[in-house]
């Protein structure tokens, strides 16, 4: 039977963790059907039906989707969920916000964050801040799935020929207003997807000390990332945060400035390929999972770490 | 207005993990508990509104073993007026939690449900979304800043991208995040005090609601584990061992 897949998009695009969800989607079932719920998201569909992973494109272009209420989203979701017997999302703050919804309509117990599916209705997924893995199978009949997307590879985006089918929108409620969204905006790569990740911590002290780090951010094009006491304490936008509440990344390079390691953090990055931690701390927990450690005050270490990067003659992009 | 808070007794946060050797779970047994952080900013919130005149009742409840009273009580203790614990001896999952809460919220009729935004043991994220789909509320997850109006609740979010702003009608749900306070401390009159405050017992098996797990947990494990690294000397080294070992430069 088929899998239902929620895509993330702005309605111009699919966000990329989709791409992601897509791979674990077909490992579930090889019958991926994306439902696209937006407005004015044209685009996004075409975007989705040249996904040679994907069968079938399923769209709800109305005004009522257009910022991803989950009181408007569920219902439709739980409308095209009939013929499905997997419904499936990203567990992000999108899949998370909308997915539990649907699966509590459905008298479903949903799975959350899966990090590897073992068979129709086996999956592993992280507890206690990734601490213990558990398998485990769900014995409902419809399945409501979030995927951990750094867990998966991204689906290819080209060459497939996907059919598209129109789906109405149904009813909303009016009983949540969408008022704004403030975005981060910036010029270096999204922290989920980055092939490198830069996180300060609150050692930098300050967040005008966080220049030391978007320097070697910049020098890599990597992404900013921070921990939660950093965010806490106002150095950066909470959308930098990596952790068990916060992101999960894993970046080919991670390297952690100032950042002691506690376990909520070490949730977030330890299944980072190559992992350097800067801490002047030598008894710091963050150096058990670094597989380069420097005992080092990191207002000198970082300065002199950008003059040594200058020197390479080239750096991967 | 009245505001129902939900708290969960995890194991403490600090508390480094071990995984039993047969695979059934993780050690429990002599292992220090308390109550699940953000569920500590859902208590927080909700006397900070009592506080401000705009909540008159606070009714905290938690559902599980016997000492999940202690987690109530903490809340008794900085400013809820009333207990309920739900007695349960095994694991509910979340949609089952979310329906003994359903029948709470039907009985107390509150404005509010706050709840923590994830429990920091299963992880799963659903108990309040869940709540609100069975209520056909509107909801607020990862709330990091409220604002109170006469019927309605305008609400900060942290997402992936940034922030998002609702407005929401009441009654609703909401989840709360790690940044929506902090949350305060007890003194030791109010925790002597909180002794003497209502706790009204129940049992889940009497709630009359379907809590047959869904989920088998076939085996827990140890995640892989990296191996050991190495420290280097100073920034040359490093920039050197990535460049030329590593390969990731």
């Amino acid at each position: 039977m088929s899998v239902l897949l929620i895509a993330e998009h702005d309605n111009s695009k699919l966000k990329p963790f989709t791409f992601n969800a897509i791979t674990a989607a077909s490992k579930i079932d090889s019958d991926v059907h994306v439902l696209i719920a937006g407005t004015s998201c044209e685009n996004v569909s075409k975007e989705t039906t040249n996904i040679p992973l994907v069968k079938k494109v399923l769209v709800c272009d109305s005004p009522n989707y257009q910022n991803y209420l989950p009181e408007n989203l569920a219902p439709l979701v739980i409308k095209v969920s009939e013929k499905y017997d997997h419904i499936v999302a990203s567990a992000n703050t999108f899949g998370k916000n909308f997915m539990p919804r649907v699966a509590a309509a459905l008298d479903v117990s949903q799975v959350s964050d899966i990090i590897k599916v073992n068979g129709p209705d086996t999956f592993v997924r992280p507890i206690y801040a990734g601490n213990a893995f558990a398998t485990v199978k769900s014995n409902d009949k419809k399945r409501c799935v979030t995927i951990r997307p750094t867990s998966f590879d991204a689906a290819e985006k080209s060459g497939g020929s996907a059919s598209i089918e129109k789906v109405e929108a149904v009813d909303i409620p009016s009983t949540s207003k969408f008022i704004k969204r403030e975005e981060t905006k910036s010029e270096r790569p999204e922290l989920g997807t980055a092939r490198i990740v830069v996180s300060g911590g609150r050692g930098l002290e300050s967040g005008e000390n966080f220049k030391l780090i978007n320097d070697i951010a910049d020098k890599l094009n990597a992404a900013v990332g921070a921990s939660r006491a950093a965010v806490d304490a106002g150095y950066i936008s909470n959308d930098h945060q990596v952790g068990q509440t916060g992101k999960v990344v894993v970046p080919d390079l991670y390297i952690a400035v100032g950042i002691s390691g506690a376990i909520q953090h070490l949730a977030g990055m330890k299944e980072s390929k190559i992992i350097v931690a800067i801490n002047k701390d030598g008894e710091a927990p963050i150096f058990s999972v670094a597989d380069y450690g420097l005992e080092a005050d990191l207002f000198k270490a970082l300065p002199e770490f950008l003059a040594e990067l200058n020197k390479l003659n080239t750096i991967q992009k | 207005m009245k505001i129902l808070v939900a708290v969960k007794r995890v194991i403490d946060y600090n508390v480094q993990i071990r995984v039993k050797d047969d695979g059934s779970g993780v050690h429990t047994d002599n292992v220090k508990m308390s109550t699940n952080p953000p569920d500590d900013n859902a208590v927080e919130e909700s006397v900070k509104l009592k506080e401000s005149g705009k909540v008159k009742e606070i009714v905290a409840i938690s559902i599980g073993e016997d000492k999940a009273q202690e987690s109530i009580r903490k809340a008794l203790a900085v400013g809820a007026d009333k207990g309920i614990h739900v007695k349960a001896d095994s694991y509910i999952e979340p949609l089952g939690i979310a329906k003994i809460l359903k029948k709470i919220v039907e009985k107390e009729k509150p404005d509010m449900v706050f709840l923590g935004k994830q429990a920091i043991d299963d992880d799963c994220n659903q108990t309040g979304q869940m709540l609100a789909a069975m209520l056909n509320w509107p909801q607020a997850t990862f709330s990091s800043k409220l604002n109170i109006k006469e019927k309605s609740l305008e609400v900060v979010r942290e997402i992936d991208e940034g922030l998002e702003t609702l407005e929401i009608n009441l009654p609703a749900i909401v989840t709360c995040d790690l940044r929506l306070n902090e949350p305060r401390f007890a003194s030791l009159p109010n925790i002597m005090k909180a002794k003497k405050k209502p706790m009204e017992l129940l049992n889940a098996k009497d709630m009359g609601v379907d809590l047959k797990n869904r989920i088998e947990q076939l085996k827990v494990e140890e995640p892989p584990k990296r191996k050991a690294g190495i420290k280097v000397a100073n920034v040359a080294e490093l920039v050197s061992k990535l460049k030329n070992e590593a390969k990731v430069l």
